[in-house]
């Protein structure tokens, strides 16, 4: 398990491995809104948190298709499947591979861009804490998603539709805590709210996740 | 003898389609089958069910659990891992250590610390051979492993299988083209295809 761990977060790093482009587009993304949007302040302000949990998911979404996608067209997937380890396991590690790839770095990168949004200063400690509790979510789910779209050619586009849809409590929630941090209207309950999703879904979908992966080596 | 793998009148399917049916067969410690067939006729099939890859429509294949292993023309290599590295993942999740002798074995010293995706296709397939080495799993399912593998080569995996593999307890059904030269008796899959007609499965959920 650990072993898989280290050599997803090694093939993550190394050349074509698609490490910090996530990272980038978040980043290009939430530079070009105020481009778009206008320089006004308030306005910039107000939509700061939002803009920012829309563009992680959007990062989030853009190396899903690779979590499995890879492994399975050079056959690692049906040699893991035969390897004494539970395929349950290794679809949680991948998730959480994903995560330190991706959720891990949006999360520590997202106070700072902020500033770019013009953000309240009291929203930057909720941003990193939604983030925080939401983003693992984004990968199982994202995980999920790509165990089910596998095998198809072109399964990018499918599986952007297919787990969007999904994303949509998490970010609810995780923009709403944000706001209410910063109206003061207590964050406690939207913050607990992204957490539940999060850990609900570590706990249940790496089985779901497992059990279209054995259909699909079939 | 008690057999590691006996295969009990075993029908299998792909796609939906039947494609084989009533194989039966036993292994032994030492003993290898070669499977032999014309294209399509269903060895990639059998292999895949006997590993546990897709479900048997009937019949039962009898084992241990957690002795065998599968490899096809698809051998998991990371391109932008090392020889070594790849090695060692797969040995890692085996609970076990690349022992030094794989290298000499398979001819690989000299690319131990070369890119996967810097080898040629051969020498690829060294390096998947010689993870079968490293799992040190007894009961192999090999889908054509000498595919790209020149006549040193081929005589280099044999020697292998037949010394230290089959010596050491192991058994093998191996789906060739090729003659190995491993002494081992042979199945010729033709006369084990399902009937046209046969029934137990349909095609029409993948229409």
């Amino acid at each position: 398990m650990k072993a898989l761990l280290w050599r997803d977060l090694a093939l993550a790093v190394r050349a074509g491995g698609g490490f910090g482009l996530g990272l980038a587009f978040f980043l290009i993304v939430v530079v070009l809104v105020p481009f778009g949007v206008g320089p006004d302040r308030t306005i910039l302000s107000a939509i700061a948190p939002g803009i920012l949990w829309v563009a992680a998911l959007l990062a989030a979404l853009l190396s899903l298709d690779r979590i499995f996608a890879l492994d399975y067209e050079d056959g690692a997937l049906a040699l893991l499947a035969t390897a004494p380890v539970p395929l349950e396991g290794v679809a949680l590690v991948k998730a959480l591979a994903h995560w330190i790839t991706t959720g891990l770095p949006l999360t520590l990168v997202a106070p700072l861009l902020g500033f770019f949004l013009n953000m309240d200063p009291a929203a930057y400690a909720y941003m990193f804490a939604s983030l925080a509790l939401g983003t693992p979510a984004l990968s199982v789910i994202g995980s999920f998603g790509a165990a089910l779209t596998v095998g198809l050619r072109r399964g990018g586009l499918l599986l952007s539709l297919l787990v969007l849809p999904l994303y949509v409590p998490t970010l609810i929630f995780g923009a709403e805590a944000v706001r209410r941090g910063v109206d003061q209207t207590g964050a406690a309950a939207p913050l607990m709210l992204v957490g539940a999703i999060s850990l609900g879904c570590i706990a249940l979908l790496p089985f779901a996740a497992a059990a279209v992966l054995r259909i699909n080596l079939r | 003898m008690t057999a590691l793998l006996s295969v009990r009148d075993l029908r299998c399917a792909r796609g939906g389609v039947p494609v084989l049916e009533r194989v039966s067969f036993d292994l032994a410690v030492g003993q290898a089958l070669i499977l032999r067939g014309p294209n399509g006729v269903g060895k990639t099939t059998l292999l895949r069910t006997l590993a546990g890859l897709q479900p048997a429509l009937s019949g039962e294949v009898i084992c241990a659990e957690g002795v065998t292993a599968y490899a096809s023309h698809a051998d998991g290599i990371k391109t932008a891992l090392t020889v070594a590295e790849n090695l060692s993942f797969w040995a890692q999740v085996h609970d076990r250590t690349v022992p030094d002798s794989v290298y000499a074995t398979f001819d690989l010293l000299a690319l131990r610390d070369r890119a996967a995706g810097t080898l040629s296709a051969g020498q690829k397939r060294r390096v998947g051979l010689a993870r079968l080495a490293v799992i040190g799993r007894p009961v192999l399912f090999l889908d054509e492993p000498t595919v790209s593998l020149d006549a040193f080569s081929v005589a280099m995996f044999a020697g292998w299988m037949r010394d230290v593999h089959l010596a050491g307890g192991g058994c093998a059904v191996i789906a060739t083209h090729i003659d190995l030269q491993i002494d081992a008796p042979t199945l010729d899959l033709t006369p084990f295809v399902a009937a046209a007609d046969a029934d137990g499965g349909s095609d029409a959920d993948f229409l």
